[in-house]
């Protein structure tokens, strides 16, 4: 029995629960004394954030950085349209809190990285992870692995969607199922493909369930069974699921004991298409302004000329482009670097004649410094 | 002997939006490739340059991943379903 007690208030809210022997006072308790973490606020993250806290969660982290869009209101139901503009982490806890004011809600505004992920798994019972790309699933999983905390996936796209219990000790993994993930571009996005907006509302919502058997110790979790679902026919699925005994990170020969980096590892291969390679080596205003303000550490390497670079910068590192072959030994192919010029004409050239000489780790700043006044800080003077 | 494929969502748009097709094979290698033979342009979803099927992508015959049983050699007796599963990763930011 969970060391927690029920208040009357508590009780009257619970009562159904109560009435029901596979719930009970205990399961209560045990719901009450429980934590969950939720990576991501956005369409999975919703119906979870909110589910969870009704059926009481004692206490809910959530992790995310963004903000709440205009598009996220046809799925993301945790958002209002008032809530436009506003960090999703303060809408969320908001809802939450009036949902049920005896959830704690915990708020961690940033992005989940390999540096920061064991640690902040460690305070929470059950991981469930709602993030919307592949390099997080891989560090989510592999940091329940290796802290030993279930994960309770679910991953949409358009009208189907997949859902599962990963969970270390019992079970197989994420990687036992997909040992790979595929090349950047290959697989389109939600944002790119579409998603029907109840779609993330069924999944996590399933994934809400799940979390709740794995907290009160009661059914059939979903561990091993990979349930997949097709809202378009209305069909429910379910495939076996092995512990997959070569998997790098719970099989028996582990490679991986501690994380890695997710992004290379996501990143681009040998053998990818040109538009896979393309687009690894582009970054979009919005996401340097994420990442930037998520204190990443980039180094801003500006190629314009130094007449150009007075009257707007970045904070850029100034090497024009015409000066760079010579001055190339002036930079470190082992930090980030985002290439900037004015519209992202030079950049590309500059980004280019780094990866001949061995840059990896490179990213053309697309539309450029013009495109940053346009659409990230409207005080900056355009020329 | 006509098995049945059933094709996931992000694959559709190259079987002209059909979520299931029924080709001849008498194993999971040769369904498949009959598959790819009518759907030329859903070649390169499936298998590498090399020949192999892709790491992202799982097999499945029934309920049961090729990979435990004899993967892409696994036998196919008349209503088996396989099934293509690649891998998803939207949480719909």
């Amino acid at each position: 029995m969970a060391n927690v007690e029920l208040s009357g208030e508590e009780i009257r809210r619970y009562g159904r629960h109560l009435i029901m022997p596979e719930v009970g006072m205990d399961g209560q308790k045990k719901l009450k004394a429980a934590s969950v973490l939720l990576i991501g606020a956005g369409g999975l993250g919703s119906p979870l954030g909110l589910y969870l806290a009704a059926a009481g969660v004692g206490r809910i982290g959530i992790v995310d950085f963004d903000v709440v869009d205009y598009s996220n209101l046809q799925r993301q139901i945790l958002h209002s349209t008032k809530d436009v503009g506003r960090p999703k982490l303060a809408s969320a806890k908001e809802r939450i809190e009036g949902l049920n004011p005896f959830v704690k809600v915990e708020t961690h505004e940033m992005h989940l990285t390999s540096e920061n992920a064991l640690d902040l798994f460690a305070q929470y019972d059950v991981i469930v992870d709602g993030t919307d790309n592949f390099p997080t699933r891989y560090l989510v999983n592999d940091a329940c692995v290796l802290t030993g905390k279930p994960n309770v996936y679910g991953s949409i796209f358009r009208f189907e969607g997949q859902a599962s219990v990963f969970a270390a000790k019992d079970g197989p993994c994420y990687r036992c199922l997909y040992p790979e993930p595929p090349p950047p571009g290959l697989v389109p996005s939600c944002a790119e493909g579409g998603v029907l907006g109840i779609l993330p509302g069924i999944i996590g919502t399933i994934q809400a369930n799940e979390t709740v058997k794995l907290i009160i110790g009661n059914g059939e979790p979903l561990i091993g069974r990979l349930l997949l679902f097709d809202a378009l026919q209305m069909k429910f699925r379910e495939l076996k699921l092995r512990k997959n005994p070569d998997c790098p990170v719970c099989g028996t020969h582990r490679t991986i004991t501690k994380l890695i980096d997710y992004e290379a590892f996501c990143g681009v291969q040998p053998g990818w298409d040109s538009y896979a390679r393309e687009r690894q080596y582009e970054i979009s205003v919005d996401e340097l302004k994420k990442r930037l303000d998520n204190k990443e550490d980039l180094f801003i390497l500006d190629v314009r000329e130094p007449q150009e670079y007075e009257i707007c910068n970045l904070n850029g590192y100034l090497i024009p482009l015409r000066e760079l072959p010579k001055r190339i030994s002036e930079l470190d192919t082992a930090k980030e670097i985002i290439v900037h010029c004015k519209v992202g004409g030079r950049s590309r050239q500059a980004v280019e004649f780094m990866k001949q000489s061995g840059f990896r780790k490179i990213k053309n700043l697309v539309g450029g410094i013009d495109e940053w006044a346009e659409r990230i800080d409207p005080t900056m003077p355009r020329y | 002997m006509a098995i049945k494929i059933l094709v996931p969502t992000p694959l559709r748009q190259f079987t002209g939006n059909k979520d299931s097709v029924l080709v001849e094979g008498q194993t999971v290698g040769d369904a498949l490739k009959s598959l790819c033979a009518t759907y030329a342009p859903l070649r390169k979803h499936l298998y590498a340059d090399d020949g192999k099927l892709r790491s992202f992508v799982n097999v499945y015959v029934n309920d049961e991943d090729i990979r435990y049983l004899q993967k892409e050699a696994t036998p196919l007796a008349a209503k088996d379903v396989v099934s293509i599963i690649p891998s998803i990763a939207g949480g719909s930011k």
